[in-house]
């Protein structure tokens, strides 16, 4: 069976040059980088590259401003967090867009039970926060923004710099989630008013097991994990070392690669798109159409009257790796809060599923893709009750409304005794 | 690596991929269509009822891979019980005949079980008279 991966938003294959770059440091050079011989100094020094060329992907002024952690998510919580208590004197009012990565969304949820209070920015229906309305939400007591730069979900990019200049203006520190964006779209946080950003190298063919979050001197930052004075005493804990290294070399590659890999994938994103539209009926792209407004590596869809999940199994069992942000597909039966946060109809979102495209996805994987999806699209709605009722004009379609029917909300409802969502 | 990992187990798997009874019966005596109220999920199934008996099954589902399966598995276990059997069916037969669902997708299997006693409420309604002595637990049937 052919194998085509399509979920590189979840993560990448480690290039073969970057594994032979960490190879050594499981084994030989295995010291740690806080020990004073010869196998600290040397590891030390390694570290040291590497934090440089983490500083050139993203144009940070320093090296200095470089933090390795554990992962994304550590980045996220180090810089809602640390951020928020180190200002807690100045305020404790934090301004974030409503369609960001759990990982921020969680990280400020904990901090309004420990007396924080957040306004939540809204995004318009192709996921888009207006500057105007980050400005509008800032108040007296607002120490952090924080926006995303491109959508995990569904691909929008952000007005970083306009968010930034306003940022600068007022004097807050701005955070930048760039884990679903960092090598794959230029980021110069001087340019863009970033005074934080967190990434992670395995979104972008380096190891899993190390974040980076970058952070301008002039924002105030405290540690939240405790123990050793590692990272200027902002990350206590051992550093990891090979994915570190690995990660450098990654990064390195990325921004060398970087013109290359968006010229490629927006061509297959387009041709995926367009072989989709064109072969399957009722199918919805979720976020901007391809272009200036949308990373070039993500498709998120929804193909009316069948479910996620069970499009995402045939994908599975046609060799084609695939997400959903259905409610079927989520441990918490709800869908993607970033679909919800685009007013996307609950039928829509059941029927949900995200391609991330990578750069050794070729134009005939893409066709393959198309001509499998069609026939998966095709056996589920042959199963599904909606398709039959929605052709007998029961019910009437969200995407291409014939005018026909109740809508397939309202009878979801009638016959669960509940509303949707 | 050349296993294949599957998300659900065997049997699950297959009636997924390859689902028993799946469609409409033309002239079937009851029809039920009922809502999973925790994903928002539907699940249609029609019977064909001969002297009491249940003689043929047919399911149509919008929703996950267990749901699938379930209604699946549901009208290969009620095809050839009496209506009165079959009122007393319950989704735990569905989960144990597949060999175990996960736990966040037993609701699926609850719908199947809805989708059947709707369309049993159904047929009894539209034959009262052959079923004025069957005693039925209150249910909101949806008839289509
Ligand atoms: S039908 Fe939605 S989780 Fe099974």
């Amino acid at each position: 069976m052919r194998h085509v991966f399509l979920d590189h938003q979840s993560t990448t294959p480690v290039l073969p040059e970057v594994f032979e770059a960490m190879r050594p440091y499981f084994t030989e050079v295995f010291g740690n980088p806080s020990s004073l011989h010869q196998h600290g100094l040397r590891v030390r020094d390694a570290i040291a590259k590497a934090r440089s060329q983490f500083a050139t992907l993203i144009n940070a002024e320093s090296v200095d401003d470089i933090l390795f952690v554990s992962g994304g998510t550590e980045a996220v919580n180090l810089a809602v967090k640390g951020v928020a208590y180190a200002n807690q004197r100045k305020g404790n009012h934090i301004v974030v867009s409503e369609t960001e990565h759990p990982a921020v969304l969680s990280s400020v949820e904990f901090l309004e039970k420990h007396g924080f209070t957040t306004s939540k920015v809204k995004v318009n229906p192709v996921g888009w926060s207006d500057p105007a309305d980050v400005r509008a939400a800032i108040t007296e007591k607002t120490t952090l923004i924080c926006v995303h730069y491109a959508n995990h979900d569904i691909g929008t990019i952000q007005s970083i710099q306009e968010i930034g200049k306003i940022a600068t203006e007022k004097g807050i520190p701005f955070f930048v989630d760039a884990v679903a964006s960092a090598g794959w779209l230029p980021i110069d946080v001087q340019t863009m008013g970033i005074s934080l950003l967190s990434l992670t190298p395995h979104r972008f063919y380096g190891p899993k097991g190390v974040g980076v979050l970058y952070r301008n001197r002039r924002a105030r930052l405290v540690g939240v994990q405790h123990g050793g004075v590692q990272e200027g005493g902002r990350r206590a804990g051992t550093e990891n070392v090979p994915a570190i290294i690995g990660g450098g070399l990654a990064a390195e590659i990325a921004m060398r690669e970087m013109p290359t890999r968006i010229a490629h994938t927006a061509m297959l994103q387009k041709r995926l798109w367009e072989g989709l539209k064109k072969t399957i009926p009722y199918i919805k792209l979720n976020g901007p159409e391809p272009g200036p407004q949308r990373i070039s590596t993500n498709l998120n869809l929804s193909t009316e009257f069948i479910e996620g999940e069970g499009q995402l199994l045939l994908c599975d069992m046609n060799g084609i790796a695939v997400a959903s942000g259905s409610s079927c597909v989520s441990k918490s039966l709800k869908i993607s809060h970033v679909l919800a946060a685009i007013g996307l109809d609950h039928a829509l979102a059941q029927g949900n599923i995200i391609m991330t495209l990578g750069k050794d996805n070729t134009e005939e994987e893409v066709d393959y893709v198309v001509e499998s999806f069609q026939k998966i699209v095709q056996k589920l709605r042959g199963m599904s009750p909606m398709w039959d009722e929605f052709e007998k004009g029961i019910i009437d379609s969200v995407i291409k409304p014939t005018g026909r029917g109740k809508s397939f909300s309202e009878h979801a409802a009638a016959v669960s005794g509940k509303a949707a969502h | 690596m050349s296993d294949t990992y599957t998300l659900y187990n065997s049997t699950v798997m297959d009636h997924f991929m390859n689902p028993r009874n799946m469609g409409d019966l033309k002239d079937a005596d009851g029809i039920g269509e009922v809502g999973a109220a925790a994903c928002g999920d539907i699940m249609k199934i029609s019977l064909k009822i001969k002297d009491g008996k249940i003689e043929d099954a047919r399911f149509k589902t919008f929703g996950c891979g267990s749901a699938i399966a379930s209604s699946s598995m549901a009208t290969e276990l009620i095809k050839g019980r009496t209506v009165e059997e079959a009122m007393s069916f319950s989704n735990q037969e569905v989960v144990s005949a597949l060999g175990g669902l996960p736990p966040v997708k037993i609701h699926c299997s609850v719908l199947a079980e809805e989708a059947l006693k709707a369309a049993l409420e159904d047929y009894q309604k539209k034959h009262p008279l052959l079923h004025t002595a069957s005693r039925t637990p209150q249910l909101q049937p949806m008839a289509v």
